[in-house]
């Protein structure tokens, strides 16, 4: 299975790129952490977001149509 | 102090708003009743992955890293709730049973209309739960004509994942082009033309006059006097909010629950998804809207109200969004192009079929529709939030 990861100090973002539909609801939810790239990829930009952008983490995963980000402690 | 929250719909607008309570750190009783006997599940795939038979229907149940344990839910399922009494606060179930509140969410969804005046059997379905798609998918393998009614984005869903089957399929449209009600001519064009390039039988400007057949269908009659034959007959012509269980219990319903712009009904009732009419600041009024983003948008604002109390709710925003998947195209759309004065295609084309359109209504822009460009979209999907003007819009697609 392919993925990309970017670990923090708690939290660890997970795309699961098979299920990523690139709806683009994370890009607007959190644009520090994911992009869509000129290859047309999901990227996970920062790899180490700081704890004050949980919230806008957490509304990307929720918000995402083919549940493919996941958040590791 | 909140000791008690139901939530009646056991759907996404009602796990999101679920979620949200818990994260929230509310650790009072949290009921949720769901008429179907099925925990939550997602609806998109029911029409493409589940009919298409890449998928096993269980694969559309949300899957919860922790489990539904977490949530520590006293889930009810399988039994429909008959009424609320909004003075002592208590949902009556069709058992009998009860359950109290201090907070009471409403996400019931909406259910398919049927053909008035035909009457159901064997082969005339709709597509709407998970066990309409079961039953839909066992009819499919024995099929080889599919009429289906109605050629909005879910019929025309239906049709690309009948033809990836390899039936024959046949699309009957009240229109004279599908997606008329919402689209400008020449996308609804580009759509009719992809279908019928991939071999759907689009036949516009009629409607169904009787369904033929005994005891199982066998054809449909249209208003042009001809007659389709068909195994299999799919009903898509839209949806009734499911509000008949709240009618006399003092709460407005009008298309749906009727809700101010925290998404509160009546004190302490609110109401999220499909069911709900919540007034929207983006676009200034409290419209009913039926897509995906929303019941998990609602679902998430009903909880952090219900928890905040009226003194400090916040008021519902959103930039509706929505997207459908046909063949090898996704057609993704946000905003609101209803009563729009012009549109402009600023990339790609028609011909194509890979484009990005703008929708413009006085001096700003209101809407976008990309095909096959997911790029595009979160670009305006930004100035659409923001309320751009048409000109930054335009100056944007450079």
């Amino acid at each position: 299975m392919e993925t990309t990861v970017a670990r923090v100090d708690i939290m660890k973002v997970v795309v699961d790129l098979n299920l990523c539909d690139l709806h683009g609801l994370c890009v607007e939810a959190a644009p520090e952490v994911f992009e869509i790239g000129d290859d047309g990829e999901l990227h996970v930009l920062n790899a180490t977001p700081d704890a004050g952008l949980r919230a806008k983490v957490d509304k990307a995963v929720r918000e995402c149509p083919t549940g493919a980000i996941s958040i590791e402690e | 102090m909140l000791r008690r929250i139901v939530i009646v719909g056991a759907s996404l607008a009602g796990l999101r708003a679920a979620e949200t309570l818990r994260a929230r750190g509310f650790d009072g009783e949290l009921t949720i009743i769901g008429d179907e006997p099925h925990r939550p599940y997602d609806r998109p795939p029911l029409s493409k992955q589940v009919l298409q038979g890449t998928w096993d229907p269980e694969q559309a149940f949300f899957h919860r890293k922790d489990g539904y344990g977490a949530l520590a839910l006293d889930m009810r399922l399988g039994v429909r709730a008959a009424s609320v009494d909004l003075r002592v606060r208590r949902v009556t179930l069709a058992d009998g049973t009860c359950a109290d509140y201090d907070r009471l969410i409403v996400a019931t969804g909406a259910r398919a209309r049927t053909l008035a005046g035909i009457a159901p059997r064997a082969g005339l379905l709709v597509l709407r739960s998970l066990d309409d798609a079961i039953a839909l998918r066992r009819e499919l393998m024995n099929a080889s004509r599919v009429a289906i009614v109605g050629a909005g984005f879910i019929g025309l869903e239906v049709a690309a994942s009948c033809r990836a089957r390899g039936l024959h399929v046949t699309a009957i449209e009240a229109l004279p082009l599908p997606l008329s009600a919402i689209l400008p001519p020449s996308l609804c064009e580009m759509v009719a033309a992809m279908h019928r390039d991939h071999g759907v039988d689009l036949r516009t400007g009629v409607v169904v006059t009787d369904v033929i057949g005994e005891s199982r269908v066998a054809a449909v009659a249209l208003s042009d006097g001809s007659q389709i034959v068909a195994d299999v007959v799919v009903v898509g012509i839209g949806v009734t909010p499911n509000t008949e269980w709240l009618e006399h219990t003092g709460l407005t319903l009008d298309n749906g629950i009727v809700c101010d712009g925290s998404g509160e009904a009546a004190p302490g009732v609110y109401a999220a998804g499909d069911v709900a009419r919540v007034d929207n600041r983006w676009h200034g009024e409290a419209l009913r809207i039926e897509h995906w983003t929303n019941a998990v948008e609602q679902g998430v604002h009903a909880a952090e109200n219900a928890l905040a109390g009226p003194g400090a709710s916040t008021s519902f925003s959103s930039v509706p969004y929505f997207w459908s998947d046909q063949y090898d195209r996704k057609i993704q759309f946000i905003g609101l192009a209803r009563g729009h004065d012009e549109m402009v295609i600023v990339d790609g084309s028609v011909a194509e079929r890979r484009l990005t359109a703008l929708f413009r209504r006085g001096d700003r822009v209101v809407a976008c529709l990309a095909v096959n460009q997911p790029r595009a979209l979160i670009k305006y999907r930004k100035l659409l939030a923001d309320g751009a003007s048409w000109d930054a819009a335009l100056a944007a697609t450079s």
